[in-house]
């Protein structure tokens, strides 16, 4: 089973690479209100449970993908 | 000249400023030895240890984090709830952060751009192990990741227990209230290299200062 961790910076945290790309979309007449720039990391268990699956993930995302300081995460169910 | 007391200097995959620690280390009349990353190690017998710069696991998912659950890094943590004197520099303070020995995270300078220059620096509060007594001075800095950030409560928290450790007289980075070191106890990071102002030729030999009573 694949879970898929999205990371992205924390709202009140100054994401530097999503404000020039923000920029960037402006001066080629692309613009939009706000970007932000994160990962998206796929897990792959042997578990086919989804509770026990998410479990696991939550645990890594909180133990090493994501620093809780400045950014947040959300599982994906693939 | 060369003294009895051991520094350990912690070496990771990427690992690029260790042996100009080396060299300061010896010059500030101590034995350095190396710690790897991938092995536990005693505490005994050492008298301090620095986490040099670099860009350990290629800086891959966060600057510091993979290192941060390394194995020697388990032992440095025993060493820091001993109360053993650690000095973290540039990607060392950033591993320091990700294991939460010291407060707070190094993010993308807010320019994005990776700067090498030389900053001035005010000693906010002193830490008798490193730095000594000076109010200010100057050293270089090398990064990409050394915008210093913590929220506000924390930040607010660090002014009052004295864990602001360095400032910068001119906020390269972006970093929060300009800091560009912090220390808990006698655990100290800091974004600037003095390891690379230790001879008056290199344009400065202010950053010497940081290792005489390292031991």
């Amino acid at each position: 089973m694949k879970i898929a961790v999205k990371v992205l910076p924390r709202e009140e945290v100054l994401d530097s690479q999503g404000r020039a790309v923000e920029k960037t979309l402006e001066h080629n007449n692309m613009a939009v209100d706000h970007c932000r720039i994160g990962k998206y990391i796929v897990l792959d268990f042997s578990e086919d449970d989804v509770t026990k699956a998410k479990e696991k993930a939550t645990e890594i995302a909180n133990s090493l993908l994501h620093n809780p300081l400045i950014e947040q995460f959300e599982l994906e169910v693939l | 000249m060369s003294s009895t007391k051991k520094i350990g200097i912690a070496r990771f995959l990427g690992t690029n400023c260790d042996r100009d620690i080396w060299q300061a280390v010896e010059m500030a009349g101590y034995s350095p030895e190396w710690l790897w990353y991938d092995d536990h190690f005693d505490v005994k017998g050492y008298s301090g240890f620095v986490i040099p710069g670099g860009f350990s696991y290629g800086d891959y998912l966060r600057s510091g984090a993979l290192a941060a659950k390394s194995k020697v890094m388990t032992s440095l943590r025993e060493a820091h709830v001993k109360g053993m004197p650690i000095l973290g520099i540039c990607n060392g303070f950033q591993i320091l952060c990700e294991a939460q020995m010291l407060p707070g995270a190094l993010l993308k300078n807010e320019s994005l751009r990776f700067i090498d220059r030389w900053v001035g620096l005010k000693v906010e509060n002193p830490i008798s192990h490193f730095a000594g007594e000076a109010a200010e001075c100057i050293l270089p800095i090398a990064h990409g990741d050394g915008r210093y950030y913590a929220d506000k409560e924390t930040i607010q928290k660090m002014w009052d227990t004295e864990q602001v450790w360095l400032t910068y007289q001119d906020n390269p980075n972006g970093s929060i209230d300009s800091i560009a070191g912090v220390k808990v106890g006698k655990t100290a990071g800091l974004m600037p290299h003095p390891e690379r102002a230790v001879f008056d030729w290199m344009g400065s030999s202010e950053g010497l200062e940081y290792f005489l009573n390292i031991g």
